[in-house]
């Protein structure tokens, strides 16, 4: 277990024996597959044309923002030439679909249908639609196990998008809930605030979005505002997840520009062990 | 169809089964409920054919588990074959308990597997502080007369010894 857990010599053996798993949760995964499948055949007429009509529309309003986006973002290269840091966007992603097995009690971790046959790697980042879902911890050839921002032992950088104020961001074991460690009482942070990953740490590519602030409660006497937030990704509902490949200089930028404007408190990826 | 590999079938079919239950997701409300299959099925069949299943094959299982569900590797195995082997020390006791003393002493048996869990979960720093972590023993515990009448009427069925 030592092995396991401080060296990761037994990968290996985790991934060969993950390979005699996978059927048996194939097969556990499959009436819900099923079931999926059959809802999806014997929708009618009339609830295809009114999905299709409102993702014509959903599809209209997105590129219509998109626009927009594709100037930003041109503008926003601009300025970053000026200050000499080159920021790549545009990081590969890979769909990817849970498979619904039961998993370690009060730990969060789910399991994805592509592994190390697809190039998943330890550590990826797991998206979905709405923001950062978690990372990869462990990978097999045909699945991997994917930690999600809410699990205990799971911390990840953050900053708020308003002002660029940075935290890190742990999980409490709650599925709806995040912590901010490290928030000053005087610091700037509202409810309502945005946090996008700061990419701090090397891990997770700079500015998906995390979560949003719930609750700021200062108490006078304490060191730090006691700050938590509601992840942005439907952790509970997202069956489709992508997984990320960043642009390998993104991180390493982002660790420079944070240098360069403080003397930035950068804090490891995961927390340390008591 | 030979006696021996008649019994592995057997073996081999009710734990695959076992460990599905295991993997199969329930609604939120009803997780903490979760019994322990699979731990309940190898001690039945400790208690019922100790020269067959022991230790060795509780490790085994443990592991699997560990790999399933995305545990430290070893902790299951470790939990699994202790209670193997208590299991196996007092399999002829148990075995003459009325069904109720029976569900007791599985009940303790699986808090001794969950509080080896709750040891090694601590150690690495996944600390569990609810209540909510002890529900499986006595679920298990309820449910054992019930489980123990099916298997055994599986094993007089295929006539396992």
């Amino acid at each position: 277990m030592f092995a396991d857990h401080r060296q990761h010599y037994l990968e290996d053996v985790r991934s060969a024996l993950s390979i005699v798993v996978y059927p048996l949760q194939l097969l556990v995964n499959a009436p819900f597959k099923a079931a999926d499948w059959a809802s999806s055949e014997f929708r009618t007429h009339e609830r295809l044309m009114e999905d299709n009509a409102r993702f014509s529309l959903e599809n209209l309003q997105l590129r219509a923002q998109l626009q927009k986006f594709d100037a930003m973002e041109n503008e926003n290269m601009r300025l970053r030439e000026l200050l000499e840091s080159s920021f790549k966007a545009g990081d590969r992603v890979l769909i990817t679909e849970l498979l619904r097995v039961n998993m370690e009690p009060y730990t969060h971790q789910i399991i994805l249908n592509k592994g190390s046959r697809q190039e998943v790697f330890v550590g990826q980042p797991v998206i979905d639609a709405e923001g950062i879902m978690g990372q990869v911890v462990h990978v097999g050839p045909f699945t991997s196990t994917v930690m999600l921002i809410t699990d205990p032992n799971h911390a990840l950088p953050v900053e708020v998008n308003r002002n660029g104020l940075r935290s890190i961001a742990i999980g409490t074991g709650d599925l709806m809930q995040l912590e901010l460690l490290y928030i000053p009482p005087n610091g700037d942070i509202k409810v309502g605030d945005l946090l996008v990953s700061s990419g701090l740490g090397g891990r997770f590519p700079p500015g998906y979005p995390v979560a949003t602030i719930t609750q700021v409660d200062i108490k006078p006497g304490q060191r730090f505002a006691k700050v938590l937030a509601e992840p942005k990704a439907e952790l509970q509902r997202t069956r489709e997840l992508l997984l990320v490949w960043p642009s390998p200089t993104q991180a390493s930028n982002a660790l420079n520009d944070a240098a360069s404007n403080t003397a930035a408190d950068i804090k490891p990826e995961k927390k340390a062990i008591p | 169809m030979r006696i021996e590999a008649r019994i592995w079938l057997v073996l081999l079919t009710s734990f695959l089964l076992a460990l599905m239950l295991v993997m199969l997701p329930l609604p939120d409300w009803a997780t903490p409920f979760r019994p322990e299959w699979l731990a309940m099925v190898l001690i039945y069949w400790c208690l019922a054919i100790p020269e067959r299943v022991g230790i060795g094959i509780a490790w085994s299982l443990g592991l699997f588990l560990d790999v399933s569900s995305g545990a430290i590797l070893g902790q299951y195995a470790l939990s699994y074959a202790t209670m193997a082997f208590f299991t196996l020390k007092l399999h002829q006791r148990i075995r003459v308990f009325p069904l109720w003393q029976q569900a007791m002493t599985v009940m303790f048996l699986i808090i001794m597997h969950q509080v080896i869990v709750l040891w090694v979960k601590g150690i690495i720093g996944q600390s569990i502080n609810t209540l909510a972590y002890w529900l499986p023993s006595v679920v298990s515990m309820l449910l054992w007369p019930w489980l123990f009448l099916l298997l055994r009427n599986i094993r007089r069925h295929f006539r396992i010894a």
